[in-house]
């Protein structure tokens, strides 16, 4: 009985798990959505400070005004879940550099989980769920579309 | 600096680590720092937007707090890492996916800063812009 001793040079294969490979997708992730992203908040930056007279022109009747819009529903909704995944997993990335306890690890890796799924959740109905003229409100308040400004 | 041995130079006084990174070190700390502040900036900021649900006086009691001139710097600061954040990303994805990219990641760099500065001398003016007429009001 011989045994084959593979050649010095032979790249040395590791046992590899099947199934999906989560890491490189989260690398592919990252490059993905942040060239989206540059689009979404540049856009975002210029129509809410720059244009228009900047922050200070930012109240209820602008924002219900924009997302009286399906057009900026569906960029703010982009915006939304592409930056929180984008800086959750880049969060999880700066964990798991720094935490060297696997408790501290643990428990920061689950806080970033859950504000992430939270803020998404949250701002995903109210984009889509929240009244622009809420009765009983003081009209000069709300954006001229509504029936007490008609 | 003392040669030793190995023919190769070793810094004097290696204070905590010997790794003297150049713009390719810097970029990745301005990267990483910027990329966190982001983060938080966008935890408070769906929080506020959110009080449109509440009422009309709710949520413009909350953004009349931005419209001072010390948030309005704060505004510069953010609007500043989120442009360092993205075109130092475009950098990063340069450097993957080019086949030159990692030759001229150091050129890309100073792109990236000019870029930057270009960007915000167009931003800052206007900002101040707005930040006076919050004042004058
Ligand atoms: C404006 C467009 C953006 C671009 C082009 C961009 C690009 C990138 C790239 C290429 C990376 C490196 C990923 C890797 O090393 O695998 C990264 C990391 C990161 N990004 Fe962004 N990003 C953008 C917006 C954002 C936003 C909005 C946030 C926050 C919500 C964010 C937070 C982070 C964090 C925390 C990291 C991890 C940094 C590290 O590991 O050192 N980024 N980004």
């Amino acid at each position: 009985m011989s045994t084959t001793i593979a050649s010095p040079r032979s790249p040395y294969s590791a046992p590899r798990n099947r199934g999906v490979n989560w890491e490189k997708w989260g690398w592919i992730y990252m490059r993905a959505s942040g060239v989206v992203l540059i689009i979404l908040i540049f856009g975002h930056l210029f129509v809410n400070l720059v244009l228009g007279e900047g922050v200070k022109g930012i109240d209820f009747a602008f924002v219900a005004g924009k997302w009286a819009n399906p057009f900026w529903q569906v960029w703010d909704l982009l915006m939304l879940w592409l930056a929180f995944i984008h800086g959750g997993n880049g969060m999880r990335t700066i964990v798991n550099d720094y935490a060297t306890r696997p408790l501290t690890r643990k428990i920061l890796l689950a806080a970033i989980l859950v504000s992430v799924v939270v803020e998404i959740a949250l701002g995903t109905v109210i984009i889509f769920a929240f009244d622009p003229c809420p009765v009983g409100s003081p009209a000069d308040l709300l954006p001229s579309f509504c029936p007490v400004n008609q | 600096m003392p040669e030793n041995s190995a023919g190769t130079m070793t810094p004097r006084r290696p204070a905590g680590t010997l790794y003297r990174g150049r713009e390719g070190m810097w970029s990745w700390v301005l990267h990483r720092i910027t990329g966190v502040a982001i983060f938080f900036f966008l935890l408070v900021h769906v929080l506020d937007s959110s009080m449109v649900a509440v009422a009309p006086g709710a949520y413009n009691a909350v953004i009349d707090t931005y419209k001072n001139p010390i948030m309005g710097l704060g505004e510069i600061a953010l609007v500043g890492a989120i442009v360092f954040h993205a075109f130092n990303g475009i950098r990063i994805i340069l450097i993957d996916l080019w086949s030159k990219g990692a030759k001229f990641q150091r050129v890309m760099f100073y792109v990236v800063i000019g870029l930057w500065v270009v960007t915000m001398a167009g931003f800052i003016p206007r900002q101040i812009m707005v930040i006076l007429s919050e004042v004058a009001h």
